[in-house]
């Protein structure tokens, strides 16, 4: 009787296929102290549903339409223990080994099942790995990141990176500047300058990054800097390092 | 840089001038013009000397390849360049000649070769002449021995991207779902993981064995694509919906095998699996004018997340296109709004040349 007095913990299902989470609804029958708490088919549903019940667990598909599970784990944060989900993709695979976050292998068997639990129990309340770094270990070399995950309050937003005109650095957060508005995301410039593409994005100053298909020309600014001026009129400081770099990236353009 | 540098052939080369050299110096020694040793210290530097100057035949050579230049125009530059060299060739050696021999040994030279000065400038255009012939040649063995590593090398990308196709008909991801959805449906619907399992071993024998042919029946391939859309229909469950469309007479039609699969299946991966509510595939075949169309078509969303691998399937498609039927086939790709579609058109076969 002492197990019914102890706390029971919740858990959220997330993955786009029913018979997927089937599985792990069967799986976590024998688990009395775990309640499911709901299950989502997509990311956007697994965002809402985390707010509405704050689960202390999470499986989660990788792969799902609109945001993956990185994209969740991004939008929802890192303070819940999150037990991943995936078919066959190495480097995720390779991601989640390195940074010792807890994955399941489709089929799904119950002796990995149940040792994942259990890793996952020990671990509860503490903190995730930060979730751009993990969805940036597991993202296959040579490949950047297409677009940017930004939740404005409880709205969730994609923003392609071809749409991205500057970022600016803000203290903790980034300000991604598209289509004439401003969106503000917790990230540092460096992290977020490391995912992507550095053929087309360059840091033009400390706490600049454009996007070269952006920039309409660059003017002298006082003694050792320049400005750049976008093609939506933007003007954005250029340091002297900055400018090296977009000059030898306009070199190797030509 | 000129070939015969580049392939360590020059001694060959100048070996070629060596009978024109040892004539001229028997002939002035004959004659009684210079001795043996001056005869020799003359003929072989100017000799050399030529045969380097031959060598530049090369570049007008190149500049004006045969069969693509107007015969006059190839006439003009090479006379041209023959009797610009053959002049610098002629001046230097007397001038040369004036520089190493005594007066009274030069007045001999002079008295016998002035007036046949003209006749050594004309062997001199011909000899010219003679190099770029030879350099035509050459140039004819360089382009034969290209044309010839570059038809290997394609033989080899056609067979690699045979197998590489081969291996990619079975997905991991495809199988490992397919075995998850299996696994689900066990406890749920006994009988329904029954024919998954079936179907799943129906689908992965037909892939074998059709991977061990060169070509086969539409109706074939067919075969397998219904096998894969019954065994994705299971995983989706109402998010993926089909419609196909088949002339009748398409399906005694010739083509590769699994070259259909890798589309259906990017239709799928690409297109149904990043939409949550779900879309339609539809499949349309038919022939044409001689031609086999086929057209996929699937819903998708053009903001999705990119999945790993796009695109690789596709390119593998055309390769093998390309490496059976050279520019006779067509792979196009078209997105339009939430339409993908993806456009095949093949030459027929009829099953005798198969």
């Amino acid at each position: 009787m002492n197990a019914l007095a102890k706390k029971k913990w919740r858990a959220l299902i997330v993955d786009d296929e029913e018979l997927a989470r089937h599985i792990i609804r069967e799986l976590l029958q024998p688990h009395s102290e775990i309640e499911i708490a709901t299950e989502c088919a997509n990311g956007f549903e697994a965002v809402k549903a985390f707010a509405e019940h704050k689960p202390d667990l999470i499986f989660l598909d990788v792969q799902m339409p609109k945001l993956t599970g990185f994209d969740v784990l991004e939008l929802i944060g890192e303070k819940v223990s999150v037990i991943f989900v995936t078919a066959y993709d190495q480097y995720a695979m390779r991601a989640f080994e390195v940074h010792a976050v807890d994955y399941l292998l489709k089929p799904i068997g119950r002796e990995r099942f149940e040792a994942a639990l259990a890793r996952a129990k020990e671990r509860l309340g503490k903190k995730m790995p930060a979730a751009q770094e993990l969805a940036a270990a597991a993202r296959p070399p040579q490949q950047f990141l297409e677009r940017v995950v930004v939740k404005d309050g409880t709205r969730v937003t994609l923003i392609p990176v071809t749409k991205l005109d500057y970022v600016e650095a803000q203290d903790d957060y980034v300000a991604l500047a598209s289509q004439g508005k401003k969106h503000l995301k917790q990230q540092t410039i460096a992290s977020l300058e490391a995912c992507l593409d550095p053929k087309c994005f360059v840091r033009i100053h400390r706490s600049y990054i454009v996007n070269l298909e952006r920039v309409a020309r660059i003017e002298p600014y006082g003694k050792d800097s320049r400005l750049a001026i976008l093609s939506d009129g933007a003007r954005l400081p250029v340091s002297r390092t900055g400018y090296a770099r977009l000059q030898s990236l306009l070199d190797e353009r030509k | 840089m000129h070939p015969l540098f580049t392939r360590n052939r020059l001694g060959l080369y100048l070996l070629a001038w060596v009978p024109l050299v040892a004539t001229s110096i028997y002939s002035l020694v004959a004659r009684g013009a210079l001795d043996w040793w001056h005869a020799t210290a003359i003929v072989v530097p100017v000799f050399l000397f030529y045969a380097f100057l031959c060598l530049s035949a090369w570049y007008p050579c190149r500049a004006t390849p045969l069969g693509r230049v107007s015969f006059i125009r190839l006439l003009l530059t090479h006379l041209i360049a023959a009797i610009f060299f053959s002049f610098i060739w002629t001046r230097a050696s007397g001038a040369f000649t004036y520089a190493v021999l005594s007066p009274e040994e030069l007045a001999g030279l002079t008295r016998q070769f002035l007036p046949q000065v003209n006749v050594i400038f004309t062997v001199g255009v011909l000899l010219y002449l003679l190099s770029v012939a030879f350099h035509y040649v050459l140039i004819a063995m360089e382009d034969s021995r290209r044309a010839e590593a570059q038809a290997a090398e394609a033989r080899v990308l056609a067979r690699d991207a045979e197998l590489k196709a081969l291996k990619a008909q079975i997905n991991p991801h495809f199988l490992f779902n397919s075995l998850n959805s299996i696994s689900a449906l066990t406890s749920i619907d006994p009988s329904r993981a029954r024919d998954m399992c079936v179907l799943l071993g129906e689908f992965l024998r037909l892939t074998l064995g059709l991977g061990e042919k060169t070509v086969v029946h539409f109706s074939e391939e067919l075969d397998l694509l219904q096998k894969y859309l019954a065994i994705e229909k299971i995983r989706f469950g109402d998010r993926l919906k089909t419609h196909e469309a088949i002339q009748e007479e398409s399906r005694v039609c010739m083509l590769p095998p699994l070259l259909l699969q890798p589309l259906m299946e990017n239709a799928i991966r690409h297109g149904i699996a990043g939409l949550p509510e779900g879309g339609i595939v539809r499949l349309t075949a038919g022939r044409q004018n001689g031609r086999l169309e086929i057209l996929v078509e699937n819903s998708w969303d053009p903001d999705a997340p990119p999945r790993r691998s796009s695109g690789l399937g596709l390119r593998n498609v055309q390769q093998r296109l390309e490496a059976r039927y050279g520019k006779e086939a067509a792979l196009r790709v078209m997105a339009e709004g939430d339409l993908f579609q993806v456009s095949l058109s093949i030459p027929l076969e009829s099953e005798e040349t198969a």
